[in-house]
């Protein structure tokens, strides 16, 4: 199953050379020494036996390669937006509010020792080294396309494996109805936190059955890398369908909730930014179109393109919304 | 002497004011815009206007202050008209990268969001003073009459902050610098004012 249509974009406008093969060079690569182990199948794969497969380094830090396997969960007939625009063009308030300056600021994150604090309503709350989370399941490589609520988007070849892995691993306990991520803060190290009025820490959250959804990514790297800080390392989430800005970064909190958690950009504009925040051409933000979206990378004059209802991920995520009014949950 | 000093100075203002221009078209010849192409022609645009009006708003007052930097008043004009000028590639930059030339699309962004329809109202205030810009209109109105014209200015700079305001997502506090020396600008003349009312008033004493 491949995820959107290969015939959306012409030959023409296919990845330059270079990241091509590096790219689907490695990808190849890793189909003959893999040999079709999959999302489905990788599960299956016990942490001992993916401790060799992934050595996971202590102290990895951006840039260190990442073994990764395929996925059916991604996305095909899209360009792949550039390392150097995913690096460097970044909404990351702890550094900086202009997207320029979370590349200059983001190394100031100590990813190394990291810990992710799993807690709330659960049997037995646990904190993870992220190490142990980065050998638990084999990393997949997953392509999705990623829209901001500021109407850009790329496609961004991620690397991680579905949140819900992690939450079978420790039974939420029935009550469990929400889950929040809660973001790394610190004012000494993220100095920048001053220049907008969000109440950190960075605060987002998704619905139980959203949470446990297979697109939904615990994300590790991106073009087979380990995370840059910029983009959320050492540990983020991924939720394709929804904008942006509910891709939570820096996670060092999963808290289950039996309520609604309150979440940053909500808290900051109700009116603005919804707990849902799915994506839907046909909800305008109050001060712009969503229904069209610039893609990042190509010409001023070619970057205009039409938002597709939940970012082009309907099939599989349309049933989650069943005779829901979007239009009021926004 | 005075006019030599003129001439140098209006040519350094054409040559900065034109740097922003300058900078985007070399950006698009080398494919160099940054990753939002779009956004970047907006916002230099943008902040180009916002810059370049706040400092025409500054010759009066520097006048005031400094009576020996008298002669710089006809800067005013140039960089009033540069500011109108990157206006015009802003309001034309919405026109063509995000409504597509769709005027339904336009007509229903200007009477629904409130920072288009101040940005185009600002737009709209900057037209006649361009218009009359020249000696030939001050002298078919009459100095005083077009004084009350231009004193628009004044309002399309607030207008131009505004609309930066409204634009900028909530929370994020980066239109405060200019906000800020807009204000002192404002306020300037006012205290300006009173200061010599005082002076005078001592003086008749």
């Amino acid at each position: 199953m491949l995820i959107g249509k290969p015939s959306d974009i012409p030959s023409s406008e296919i990845t330059s050379k270079e990241q091509y093969d590096r790219y689907f060079n490695r990808r190849r690569f890793l189909r003959s020494a893999v040999s079709g182990a999959v999302a489905a199948g990788a599960a299956a794969l016990g942490a001992e036996r993916l401790a060799e497969v992934i050595s996971p380094s202590i102290g990895a830090l951006a840039g260190t390669k990442l073994q990764t396997v395929k996925s059916p969960l991604t996305t095909s007939g899209e360009e792949l937006t550039s390392l150097k625009d995913l690096t460097n063009y970044n909404n990351f308030y702890e550094f900086g509010v202009d997207k320029g300056q979370p590349v200059m600021n983001a190394g100031a994150l100590p990813t190394r020792p990291w810990t992710l604090r799993v807690e709330g309503l659960v049997k037995k709350p646990k904190t993870f080294d992220i190490d142990t989370l980065l050998s638990m399941r084999p990393l997949e490589d997953r392509v999705y396309r990623h829209r901001c609520v500021e109407a850009w988007s790329m496609v961004i070849p991620w690397v991680g494996y579905s949140l819900s892995e992690l939450i079978n691993a420790f039974d939420p306990l029935p009550s469990a109805k929400y889950v929040q991520f809660l973001s790394y803060f610190d004012k000494k190290v993220e100095k920048w936190w001053s220049e907008s009025t969000i109440l950190w820490p960075y605060s987002e959250g998704l619905r139980m059955d959203e949470a446990m959804h297979p697109l939904t990514l615990l994300t590790f790297g991106l073009y087979g890398e380990v995370l840059p800080n910029q983009n959320g390392a050492p540990v983020r989430v991924v939720i394709p369908w929804k904008y942006g800005f509910k891709s939570a970064k820096s996670i060092v909190a999963i808290r289950f909730l039996d309520k609604q958690p309150s979440t940053s950009w909500n808290q900051q504009s109700e009116r603005e930014y919804g707990f849902y925040s799915n994506v839907n051409p046909n909800v305008d933000h109050p001060r712009w179109s969503q229904k069209t979206e610039r893609r990042i990378g190509q010409p001023f004059y070619a970057q205009r393109r039409t938002t597709l209802m939940f970012n082009g991920y309907g099939e599989q995520v349309a049933s989650l919304y069943n005779g829901m009014d979007l239009k009021k949950n926004f | 002497m005075t006019l030599n000093k003129i001439k140098i100075l209006k040519t350094l203002v054409w040559i900065g004011c034109l740097i922003p221009l300058g900078r985007l078209i070399y950006g698009a010849a080398t494919n160099d815009l940054g990753a939002d192409a779009t956004a970047t022609i907006t916002f230099a645009t943008g902040l180009a206007t916002l810059r370049i009006l706040t400092l025409s708003l500054a010759v009066t007052p520097v006048r005031r202050l400094i009576p020996a930097v008298g002669w710089i008043g006809p800067l005013r004009k140039t960089l009033g008209l540069f500011a109108f000028f990157y206006a015009t590639l802003h309001l034309a930059t919405y026109v063509a990268l995000y409504a597509g030339f769709d005027v339904n699309a336009m007509a229903a962004d200007i009477a629904k969001r409130r920072y288009i329809t101040i940005g185009v109202a600002a737009w709209l205030l900057l037209l006649p003073l361009a218009a009359t810009s020249t000696n030939w209109a001050i002298r078919k109105m009459g100095g005083k009459r077009w004084k009350r014209l231009h004193k628009l200015v004044y309002v399309a700079a607030v207008f131009g902050v505004i609309h930066y305001w409204w634009q900028v997502k909530s929370g994020v506090l980066t239109p405060i610098g200019i906000t800020v020396v807009l204000a002192v600008l404002l306020l300037a003349r006012p205290v300006l004012d009173w200061n010599q009312r005082r002076k005078m008033a001592a003086r008749a004493a």
